[in-house]
């Protein structure tokens, strides 16, 4: 049996508006921009489930009714959650419906998508937990497979991982990690023994994700055809790990580029050669043993050529945020105040950090940089006076910093 | 009198000390002309204001960026993209038009911008040219020889003049220095301020924040200005660092924008301190004036500063200065902390000596504000009036 194991990650951040100095210590709401502002929430929300989450669903239960073998994973961040409850219970029915056909599983990760586990281990078990329960109560399922934010994954994280309790972990199948091996097999994470690692094969995954709609690649256009032939001329893998962002289908990539056609055909394409099938995160690590150890004593991610979170955490700007951030946790937990922590843990999420990133900040790439900021400069600029404010709100608490 | 700005549209303290200087002038019957680079409602009734052409505000401001051009729209309807070197040349050739037919004694120019325009009016009018240089070339280009152009104009134009006066004896031996103008020729001629209207009656201060922090016993060391290399603010952020190091509860707050925004924005991450340093960009009015009024410090560390209005402003606002010793302000100031302005470990120490000891930072304010309270453009205006006496031809009438 070969498997194509299709994860989607469904995430959106609350972008912080334009906030001033002269914000700080007068005005505590960091995330409600106007609705016409490049940061709003709101607005951005109502864009993307419009485009990319009721029509994608819409199909994927189309094409999971009409192919039982059909199989999706899912991880889905607490603070899109909450966003879809306030601005779109349509598209979060939609969810909820996708996982009610049984064939759909949830992955495990952070409430707020954020990079606490290399900040703060309490802070990290703390959303890890808040977002087991969020999506309990939301999807009545309860997440066996665990993912990290960005898919950032070293050997410390699969050891935590497996003392919790988890089957499984995702990440990166990174060529400087996996040396001459294939990613098209389970693994066992070095130094554990019940856990399962699955690493993303980036090079099938990135055809669809990132270049299916560009004219320029020798390869467009894609159809599912092509796609599967590839797969099929595989001869000894056992699992193609095709993980990408949600809205790769309808944002990433438009509906004029002819996504959604692809997706419609892919399982009658695939399913068409005996011996192929679907499989959820958890019903492929139950499926096979695992060929091998894996070993990553340094952390990787899913970005960039890097493959490391030097988008995030790569220049003073992204650093001196972060730690002055996981500096105040003791007092922000300390006051017992839900509103003041749970700002303080929306301002954790990495895309935050991902708007401080001077990596691509060059003449030419500008366009190409994703941030509803001008510059990475202002997104700092304007996270420090957020971060103050925190400060303040600890102050009139009589907190002494 | 040429000038390229006035308030209320000025980019910096060219526009207010000529501003000054003609109020103060006015009052000795001295009838001004002052001619703009650009047309705008004024309502100076002690002297003339005139558009050499008719564009508006936005134009030449744009223009300030050496590096961008901006479209122009002639009177007669033809269209030119212009930068700022082009709208020098455009207002040398309006200035023609502009005094013909007009006769006066004197013709006073200010700064480069406008000393090609004064040298065509000598031509025509054939009356003593004095140039006031409130900066040069090497003063904006932090100690570098700057743009070769800009350069020619004014050793061409001060070379030529009756009469140059210079801000202070600072700029004097530079332009002694970069242009071999004999010392003769130059008169230090002091900017000043207008002490009037520092006295606030608004117990807001618009920095909600820190006046949070400062219940908390926080300082605020302060800068206001723009962001270019003149202003030497990497020194005054590597300072910040030593001084955060002793006395954490200390917040540098910078006013501005400018080239080195985002350098000093990277820089201050780097040094570990960007919590402690808040960025404020450009500001007018309350949030500007409540700068200086939340600051314990203010610190003006420029590569060299020809006068340097700020620190008086600051005082003004109560609040004492650390000032670098190249700077022109420097010369009429006793009450003021001085520092070499590369001298990081001096700057650190003095401030840090103010963010220890309130009774230092009172101490200093208070005879600064003495030393400040007897400024005035009187002063400046009767050294101007003897230099025009001297080159008097018939009745005062200056252009």
């Amino acid at each position: 049996m070969k498997a194509i194991v299709l994860y989607l990650h469904v995430h959106q951040p609350y972008r912080i508006k334009p906030y001033t100095i002269f914000d700080t210590a007068v005005d505590h709401e960091y995330f409600d921009a106007e609705y016409e502002d490049r940061t709003s929430n709101e607005k951005i929300l109502h864009k993307v489930a419009a485009k990319s989450y009721i029509p994608t669903n819409k199909k994927l239960i189309e094409l999971l009714k009409a192919h039982p073998e059909f199989k999706v994973s899912i991880s889905i961040t607490g603070t899109v959650i909450e966003q879809l409850e306030k601005w779109s219970p349509e598209a979060l029915q939609s969810f909820v419906d996708l996982c009610a056909t049984g064939q759909v599983e949830i992955v495990a990760e952070t409430y707020h998508h954020s990079l606490a586990f290399f900040y703060s281990r309490a802070e990290f078990e703390m959303q890890v937990d808040m977002h087991r329960r969020k999506v309990q109560e939301v999807f009545g399922q309860t997440p066996q497979v665990f993912r990290n934010t960005e898919l950032s994954y070293n050997n410390d994280l699969a050891y935590w991982a497996d003392k919790a309790g988890y089957k499984g972990i995702l990440t990166e199948g990174w060529d400087k990690v996996l040396g001459w091996r294939s990613p098209n097999y389970v693994y066992r994470p070095q130094y554990t023994n019940n856990i399962r690692l699955l690493m993303k094969n980036y090079k099938l995954s990135d055809d669809i994700a990132f270049r299916f709609g560009n004219q320029a690649w020798n390869e467009w256009p894609l159809t599912a055809g092509k796609f599967t032939h590839w797969l099929n001329s595989e001869p000894d893998a056992t699992n193609f790990n095709l993980f990408m962002d949600y809205e790769t289908f309808g944002e990433h990539q438009w509906s004029e580029s002819g996504i959604f056609e692809f997706l419609e055909q892919l399982p009658a394409q695939w399913l068409k050669t005996e011996g192929n099938t679907f499989m959820t995160v958890s019903e492929v690590i139950d499926s096979y043993d695992p060929v091998g150890q894996v070993d990553v004593p340094e952390t990787i991610t899913w970005a960039d050529t890097e493959r490391d979170l030097s988008a995030w955490l790569g220049n003073p700007m992204q650093t001196e945020a972060i730690h002055a951030l996981y500096g105040v946790q003791e007092q922000i937990i300390a006051t017992n105040d839900y509103t003041l922590i749970e700002d303080w843990r929306r301002l954790q999420t990495s895309d935050h950090f991902y708007y401080m990133c001077t990596k691509w900040f060059t003449d030419g790439d500008i366009h190409a940089y994703f941030s509803p900021y001008e510059t990475p400069y202002e997104a700092f600029t304007n996270f420090m006076n957020a971060y103050r404010d925190l400060e303040f709100r600890l102050i009139e608490k009589g907190v002494t910093l | 009198m040429l000038g390229w700005e006035l308030p209320p549209h000025n980019s910096g303290g060219l526009g207010v000390a000529c501003y000054h200087l003609c109020k103060a002038l006015a009052k000795n019957d001295v009838d001004i002309e002052f001619i703009l680079p650009y047309k705008a409602a004024h309502s100076h009734d002690f002297m003339t204001v005139t558009a050499a052409h008719p564009q508006g505000v936005i134009e030449i401001q744009k223009a300030g960026n050496a590096y961008d051009s901006f479209k122009y729209v002639y009177e007669s309807g033809k269209e030119e993209w212009l930068d700022v070197y082009g709208q020098q040349q455009v207002y040398e050739h309006s200035i023609g038009r502009v005094i013909k037919g007009k006769t006066y004694d004197v013709i006073h120019a200010h700064d480069w911008l406008t000393f090609r325009a004064a040298l065509r009016a000598k031509e025509l009018l054939g009356v003593p040219l004095i140039l006031h240089v409130h900066s040069i070339e090497s003063d904006r280009a932090g100690g570098n020889s700057g743009n070769p152009l800009v350069h020619e104009i004014e050793k061409t134009a001060l070379l030529l003049a009756d009469r140059v006066i210079a801000v202070s004896e600072l700029t004097k031996q530079a332009i002694i220095k970069d242009y071999g103008v004999p010392a003769e020729n130059i008169d230090v001629v002091h900017n000043s301020i207008d002490t009037t209207g520092f006295e606030i009656d608004d117990a807001s201060n618009a920095y909600h924040y820190l006046t949070a922090m400062k219940k908390q016993g926080y300082k605020v060391v302060c800068n206001i200005g723009r962001f270019t290399i003149q202003k030497n603010l990497p020194n005054l952020l590597y300072a910040a660092r030593d001084v955060i190091a002793r006395q954490p509860k200390t917040i540098f707050l910078l006013v501005g924008g400018g080239d080195q925004y985002y350098q000093l924005l990277t820089l201050a991450a780097s040094l570990g301190i960007a919590r402690n340093v808040v960025f404020v960009g450009f500001q007018r009015g309350k949030q500007w004036r409540d700068a200086f009024r939340i600051a314990d410090l203010f610190v003006m560390p420029s590569v060299s500063e020809p006068f340097g209005l700020t620190p008086l402003e600051a005082i003004g606002y109560g609040t004492p200065a650390l000032i670098s010793k190249q700077s022109g302000v420097a010369e009429i100031m006793n009450n003021c902390l001085k520092v070499d302005f590369w001298d990081v470990e001096d700057m650190a120490d003095k401030i840090a000596a103010v963010v220890t000891h309130d009774s230092l930072r009172d101490e200093l304010h208070r005879n600064a504000h003495i030393e400040f309270s007897k400024l005035t453009w009187d002063h400046a205006s009767d050294k101007m009036m003897h230099i025009y006496h001297h080159h008097r031809q018939k009745d005062m009438a200056v252009v």
